[in-house]
């Protein structure tokens, strides 16, 4: 039981950066935009926080720091960071009409290689002397919990122990999903993503909405990046250390068959495949083992994506324009 | 009373076919704008006059004997890992999964070269490992686009999580193999007799990888363009309704390409393990499975044209990590390089095939 105890708060930590990822792109699909940079746009808003925050931090000593500030910065730094890379996106395929799949790919390299450069060199840059990224201050802010929280037994663990990001993730989750289900603006955003023509004759402003869209989910993927770094990772940057999250998030966005609200329990249960590996047993000489482990997440993926193609139910499709272009006079 | 009708400021038009000069000067362009902005910051990282730059971007390609031939190398293997894909991205089948087929190729050399040291004559071990390879890559290559023929499964996200499962089947392998026992890595293969390694062609270690890919791109070309296979390819990737309505098998030319796309990158990892690092690694392929979509899509899916664009990003990444080195920064200094070049000519695409009309001063009414 404890063993349990323990996995579940970790498996919640581990899907909190994909749940992000994946609502962040779900709303950018809904638009027909396939972006498959998310991975660097992860990246690039979990470097924009840290780069705000070392500056903080170390401008200020870790003594005389504002708790409001402290999460301000580096949140707001992460959100212009993933803000940009979203709107040099809509630019390109939105704007310029290019290859969605080329341009996310092009992204990713962009912004995987930005996190790495500046994770591994933001310390030769700014000539400050610390050994090490490591925001612990910054982080405790992060990963604060409810004072009451540790009194409360297992339902403590398992509900209160996480930092705001993690609730914050829920709840634009479950708003994504209610607007995109519920109301006007999610009408017209799924018109958009099924056909563009149709919405443009409606008088919906497509290049709008297929910005809106994109931008903003880039701007919530970014905050899986800063989770990451921040909470799960207590402040310490570390390159590639944040590894594939972001196409796994792709992956569940098909998993949940683009819907936020089955994205909640889907991302902790990709999280609890995750680190699945670490509790199966293997002894001590069959490490080898646990790589194959390892391979859960991606052989589950897999495996969902045959099942859905193969059941090919209507209302499980993708939206109709995905990966498509919009050009007006295109008929 | 006259109405009056607002015309936009400008509007878009799709462009009639360019001339062939007028699409290479746009592109021409696109690229001195990057390596123009990449100059500036690369001056800004380092500190570094921004026309030093350009000297130390071609000296970290060029600047000795040794560094030109690795220059070489390294361009044949991504230029062939493009060539590779080249064929599925024809069809409209986005195998992102070049990576895992790679790795996988890799991964069947290396067992051929650790499990049949001192049993077979080396030759016979290359040529075992050859096929191995190619099986392997072939076998990746098969799975994802069986179930796109048979259930229409959703190709980009597949061969991405084979990647994965590729890289994990490495990485299980590199501990059972490793040597030693704890070190987490296998170390070169077969450092004292040297069975599997790869033939020296004309007497330069260097020069196999570029004969082979050399050989793939012109086979490549010819198959695409002027066999009955390469023409089927065409008809599926631009119109699958058409193809059925000629009467082509599209799960058969499907699983044929893949076959094909993935046995070619399977090649490509013999080679990286066999002739070049002879040891594996989880990052052996070292995300040029990505890179190689994007050769493959800046060339038009022409082989011939895949050759100055695998050497620009080729070129860029060498001089950039030579920069990043002498200069203590992170060798990702490359990748920023790499993906500022990739936008840009992505971007200048859209004056290849849009024009942009001006209202007319005169008038405003149309």
């Amino acid at each position: 039981m404890t063993g349990f105890l323990s996995f579940i708060p970790r498996a919640v930590g581990q899907g909190i950066p994909l749940l992000f990822g994946c609502t962040g792109e779900i709303i950018t699909e809904k638009s027909g935009n396939l972006n498959l940079g998310i991975p660097g746009v992860m990246y690039v808003g979990a470097i924009s926080g840290v780069i705000g925050s070392f500056f903080y931090e170390n401008s200020v000593g870790e003594g005389s720091m504002n708790a409001f500030l402290a999460i301000m910065i580096p949140v707001l730094c992460s959100l212009l960071g993933s803000f940009l890379m979203g709107m040099l996106y809509c630019f390109l395929t939105v704007t310029l009409r290019a290859n969605q799949n080329v341009t996310g790919l092009a992204m990713t390299t962009f912004g995987v290689g930005f996190g790495n450069f500046f994770g591994g060199s933001l310390i030769k840059l700014s000539n400050l002397d610390v050994p090490t990224i490591a925001l612990s201050k910054t982080s405790s802010y992060f990963s604060a919990t409810l004072p009451f929280a540790k009194n409360l037994g297992w339902f403590g663990e398992i509900f209160l122990s996480y930092g705001f990001l993690a609730y914050l993730a829920i709840i634009v989750a479950v708003a994504a999903a209610m607007i995109i289900k519920k109301t006007r603006v999610g009408l017209h955003l799924r018109a958009v993503g099924e056909s563009p023509a149709t919405a443009d004759a409606m008088g919906i402003n497509v290049t709008a909405y297929k910005y809106f869209a994109t931008v903003l989910g880039c701007m919530i993927a970014g905050l899986g990046g800063l989770y990451y770094v921040m909470d799960y990772a207590s402040g310490v940057w570390s390159n590639d250390a944040f590894g594939d999250r972001g196409w796994l998030a792709i992956a569940l966005v098909i998993f949940t068959i683009w819907r936020a609200d089955i994205g909640i329990l889907a991302s902790i249960l990709f999280g609890g495949l995750y680190i699945l590996y670490l509790y199966i047993p293997t002894g001590m000489e069959h490490m080898e083992l646990k790589e194959l482990y390892k391979m859960i997440p991606y052989v589950v993926t897999i495996i969902v994506l045959i099942v859905t193609s193969m059941r090919n139910r209507r209302e499980d499709q993708p939206p109709a324009s995905l990966g498509l272009n919009y050009f007006r006079e295109e008929r | 009373m006259e109405k009056k009708i607002r015309v936009p400021l400008f509007h878009l038009a799709k462009r009639e076919e360019l001339s062939k000069k007028k699409k290479f000067i746009i592109r021409i362009i696109a690229i001195v704008a990057a390596l123009l902005l990449c100059a500036l910051l690369t001056a800004l990282a380092t500190g570094i006059n921004p026309l030093e730059v350009y000297g130390s971007l071609v000296g970290g390609a060029f600047g000795s004997v040794r560094k030109t031939w690795i220059t070489l190398q390294d361009l044949s293997i991504l230029l062939l890992i493009s060539v590779a894909l080249t064929p599925a991205f024809t069809m409209k089948f986005w195998n992102i999964g070049g990576e895992g087929q790679v790795l996988v190729g890799g991964l069947a050399t290396a067992a051929c070269m650790i499990l049949l040291e001192n049993k077979i004559p080396s030759v016979l071990i290359m040529l075992v490992s050859f096929i191995a390879a190619v099986l392997a890559g072939a076998l990746w290559g098969l799975i994802p686009a069986v179930c796109k023929a048979k259930w229409n499964t959703n190709e980009t996200l597949m061969t991405l999580m084979m990647n994965y499962i590729a890289t994990q089947l490495v990485s299980f392998f590199v501990i059972i193999w490793e040597v030693p026992k704890g070190s987490g890595k296998i170390g070169i293969i077969n450092q004292n007799s040297h069975d599997g390694w790869m033939v020296q062609l004309f007497g330069s270690k260097y020069m196999l990888c570029i004969v082979v890919s050399a050989v793939v791109t012109v086979f490549m070309y010819i198959y695409l363009n002027y066999s009955k296979h390469g023409y089927e390819i065409q008809v599926v990737g631009q119109s699958i309704n058409t193809a059925k309505y000629v009467g082509i098998n599209i799960s058969k030319v499907i699983i044929r390409t893949m076959l094909l796309s993935g046995a070619l990158c399977g090649l490509a990892g013999m080679l990286l393990v066999g002739s070049i690092n002879h040891t594996i690694t989880t990052t052996i392929a070292g995300g040029q499975g990505f890179t190689a979509v994007m050769v493959s899509w800046m060339a038009k899916f022409n082989p011939f044209t895949m050759i100055p664009c695998a050497f620009l990003i080729v070129f860029m990444n060498r001089g950039a990590g030579e920069i990043a080195t002498n200069f203590g920064l992170n060798p990702s200094f490359a990748d920023i390089m790499t993906g500022i070049i990739l936008f840009f000519i992505i971007g200048c695409e859209f004056f290849i095939n849009y024009s942009i009309k001006f209202r007319k001063m005169s008038g405003g009414r149309s």
